[in-house]
């Protein structure tokens, strides 16, 4: 099964490494854990060397669906919301089917109809996402989360805090999520976040898989361009029209002529296709766009209902501002159609705001303009252009209050729950929520 | 149709007419200028539907006539004709172009027909009256740097113009607000403009009357109705639509009771300010004043790159009250103030302030003060 670069490279084979189920060392062309048993023994030859990892957690929602409810293990469980929606996560027996994540329900139901659906319940991922982030905490300061379930981590000068190399306090940690929260992950192990990134997605589920820098540019020569992050469909068709399609095809030329045909995107590639990446793992990872959408049960076309969803998104959406202290200018409406056209609209504002009141008037407006009758499908706002909060919501002289009283009901609801205020519009009846927020 | 005029006033007309064009338009007319010929005057017209200017000029008509050219490209070529050329514009019924010669040049431009050209109707104005260019100015001017840019409160995005006051004490006031900082500037109440309604003069329009007034000319007629307002200034007439909504009650955000009192030289209050900044991430940071008797302190501190204080002596005799601006605000302000002297009334940290030129009265301004 196992398919990592560790696995191909035979000069691997004649190296010492470790068993990945009780950690004891395992000695030179040994198959198996001398200790354990265990077919799972990783080794590299800069196994000791390694210290940038990329840790992703499997099939995430649907793992903690299953572990919730073990007479789901043997079946296809699909993530989404009610009869409509896209995918938002799939089991790995669901993927064998062809489901995937993104893809609209419909399709998923046609592919897999024996499926068990199951709505998301973010609160209980977003709980288990921080349980997860906690341990790896405890590994090094330096996680930089990419969402709420996968992370960098840079594990340089923790050997001797742990006793033991990083690969193998990688381990340890995959171990401990298994048996603690339940759920695997799969861990990339490399020099750089680039390589990190691309090994963690070599072994999966429940995978381990290390590549070394010496191997990197013949491990990336034969992989197609896309394979680098920023390279996706147009700049593909791009490059192939310019003879390039594999990375050994970056390689080949020199850097100066990759700058001299694409710029700085010609230097970033080219260092890249090497498998030279630079950047550090910085534990505060700045979100560019806080955002909620919703995708209705039926289509709508009447304003009011429109408008209340969107009050709703916005209080979503303020709420993460405020919590993780940011703020923003550019507010950004999008819809899509009952054909499934998306429409996005945006409106910049002269002041960086989190109040949900705020969102809501620019969004509302923008919203106005739409809703001539057209039915929509989805609805959702979003917030970037975000920096914290030091100026944001400074007082208006015309509206010195609503700051003020948004505090205010922030806080009764801190103390009595979400309900305890609602705002007059929000107050005619209650809808079903779907919404999925990404950063 | 057949003109001979000369560059220079050709040309001068034409920057007034062809800027209201917008540069991206969908509808082929509105890119183009219309050009009307008779009784030895030469007539220009641009529109962007909200906006409308008209010029005319004399010159030499022969058979008169009318017909329209993409303002752009005809406001180029006379651009780039030599100085002191005479220019003969020259159309025929049969033929949809206009020929444009002067020299050895000769360009053919063409034409949309007349018909097709929007009338921005005026209909009925129901005020008018007459303002010194300087007073116009002085009024648009010094509230114009207020006017929001946000279009959620689309109805800020102009100088609200009104009556204001009562019999002696009448004035013409136009009121500009972001919501963060407003302006109040204001003249005796011209004759004629007694009873007008209060308008919102939109930013664009706004901007358009004070490159018109730049020229020098000496008085404007003002001359309005619920809907619509029109300058004449010289030979340059602009209609423009008004901003259809409700502008605030700004009265009850002018702190008229504030009692905490500063005094403080203008020129280097303003200079102080500006120096201060330079170590903000970016313009328009918070810059403290911190009061204590006759003694200011202005600081600025940025966690990335570092601080600056400066001291100013100062008129003040209130209990000690440290409040932070927005420097690029607070600047702003400064820049309207004409006198030596600005006096600033301050209530608390978290009140708007107010700010007046100590010399000349007639303008105020409001600032709200930002966390510091």
């Amino acid at each position: 099964m196992r398919r990592d670069a560790a696995g191909d490279n035979a000069r691997a084979s004649a190296t010492a490494g470790f068993c990945r189920d009780c950690f004891a060392d395992v000695p030179d062309r040994v198959p198996r854990c001398i200790a354990c048993k265990s077919p799972r023994v990783l080794r590299h030859a800069e196994l000791a060397a390694l210290t940038i990892a990329h840790v992703d957690c499997d099939a995430f929602y649907a793992t903690i669906e299953k572990r919730d409810d073990p007479s789901l293990a043997d079946k296809p469980v699909i993530i989404g919301g009610g009869k409509r929606g896209v995918v938002s996560t799939c089991c790995y027996i669901a993927r064998t089917f062809g489901v995937r994540s993104a893809m609209p329900m419909f399709e998923a139901r046609r592919l897999c109809p024996h499926a068990t659906i199951v709505s998301p319940n973010m609160e209980k991922y977003v709980g288990v996402g921080r349980a997860v982030r906690r341990l790896m905490l405890e590994l090094t300061p330096l996680v930089e989360p990419l969402s709420i379930d996968e992370a960098f981590l840079d594990l340089t000068g923790t050997e001797r805090l742990h006793g033991t190399i990083a690969a193998k306090s990688l381990a340890r940690f995959a171990a401990r999520v298994e048996t603690e929260l339940g759920i695997t992950v799969s861990v990339g192990l490399s020099c750089n976040k680039f390589l990190a990134k691309i090994a963690s997605d070599l072994d999966k589920p429940r995978g381990f898989a290390i590549l070394g820098g010496a191997e990197a540019q013949s491990f990336l020569a034969p992989r197609p361009v896309g394979l680098i992050f920023g390279v996706g469909k147009v700049s593909q068709e791009r490059f192939a029209r310019d003879g390039i399609r594999l990375i050994a095809d970056l390689q080949r030329l020199p850097e100066i002529e990759l700058m001299r045909r694409y710029g700085g995107e010609g230097q970033r590639l080219s260092r890249l296709s090497h498998g030279i990446d630079n950047r550090k793992v910085s534990p505060e990872r700045e979100a560019k766009t806080v955002s909620g959408e919703t995708t209705f049960e039926t289509d709508i076309a009447d304003f009011r209902t429109l408008e209340r969803t969107l009050w709703r998104l916005c209080e979503k959406v303020s709420g993460r501002l405020k919590a993780s202290r940011l703020a923003g200018t550019s507010i950004t409406l999008k819809l899509k159609t009952a054909d499934f056209k998306t429409r996005t609209r945006a409106r910049s504002l002269s002041h960086p705001t989190q109040l949900a009141a705020r969102i809501f008037d620019a969004g509302r407006d923008l919203l106005e303009r739409e809703a001539d009758g057209t039915r929509f499908r989805l609805l959702g706002i979003g917030v970037s252009s975000l920096e914290e909060t030091a100026d944001a919501d400074m007082g208006d002289l015309l509206d010195r209050r609503a700051a003020e009283a948004e505090q205010a009901m922030d806080k009764l609801r801190a103390r009595y729950g979400r309900d305890a205020v609602v705002r007059g519009l929000a107050f005619e009846g209650k809808m079903e929520d779907d919404v999925t927020e990404d950063e | 149709m057949k003109v001979t005029v000369e560059r220079s006033a050709l040309l001068k007309s034409l920057g007034h007419v062809h800027r209201v064009v917008e540069r991206r338009n969908t509808i082929p007319i509105l890119a183009n200028v219309l050009i009307q010929a008779e009784n030895a005057k030469l007539a220009f017209r641009a529109t962007d539907l909200d906006l409308e200017v008209t010029e005319t000029i004399p010159a030499e008509v022969g058979p008169s006539g009318a017909t329209t050219v993409p303002a752009q490209m005809f406001y180029e070529i006379v651009r780039k004709l030599p100085e002191g050329a005479q220019i003969v514009l020259e159309a025929s019924g049969d033929r949809a172009v206009l020929t444009i010669r002067a020299g050895r040049a000769r360009f053919t431009l063409q034409t949309l027909p007349v018909s097709d050209f929007p009338d921005l109707a005026a209909g009925d104005m129901t005020h008018s009256f007459k303002v010194s260019a300087a007073d116009l100015k002085r009024l648009i001017d010094k509230a114009s740097f207020a006017i929001s840019t946000e279009e959620t409160r689309y109805y800020l995005n102009g100088i609200y113009l009104h009556a204001a006051g009562a019999a002696k004490a009448a004035t013409l006031r136009a009121v500009a607000t972001d919501g963060h900082r407003l302006a109040q500037v204001e003249l005796p109440l011209p004759a004629g403009a007694d009873g007008m309604p209060g308008i919102i003069i939109p930013r664009k329009t706004v901007g358009e009357v004070q490159r018109l007034i730049e020229d020098g000319e000496a008085e404007a007629t003002i001359e309005l109705s619920p809907g619509k307002i029109r300058f004449t200034i010289g030979d340059v007439v602009l209609t423009s639509k008004l901003i259809d909504g409700t502008f605030p009650d700004y009265g009850r955000v002018i702190p008229l009771g504030n009692n905490k009192e500063l005094v403080v030289d203008k020129a280097e209050f303003e200079a102080a300010v500006d120096r201060v900044s330079t170590v903000s991430s970016e313009r328009g940071r918070a810059v403290k004043l911190a009061l204590t008797a006759g003694k200011l302190t202005l600081s600025v501190t940025n966690p990335d790159s570092g601080s600056a204080t400066e001291e100013l002596e100062v008129e003040y005799e209130s209990d000690p009250l440290d409040i932070g601006f927005n420097s690029r605000y607070l600047l702003d302000i400064a820049a309207q103030i004409e006198g030596e002297t600005a006096v600033l009334r301050l209530a608390d940290p978290g009140s708007p302030t107010l700010i007046q030129d100590r010399e000349s009265k007639g303008a105020l301004y409001v600032l709200m003060p930002m966390r510091v």
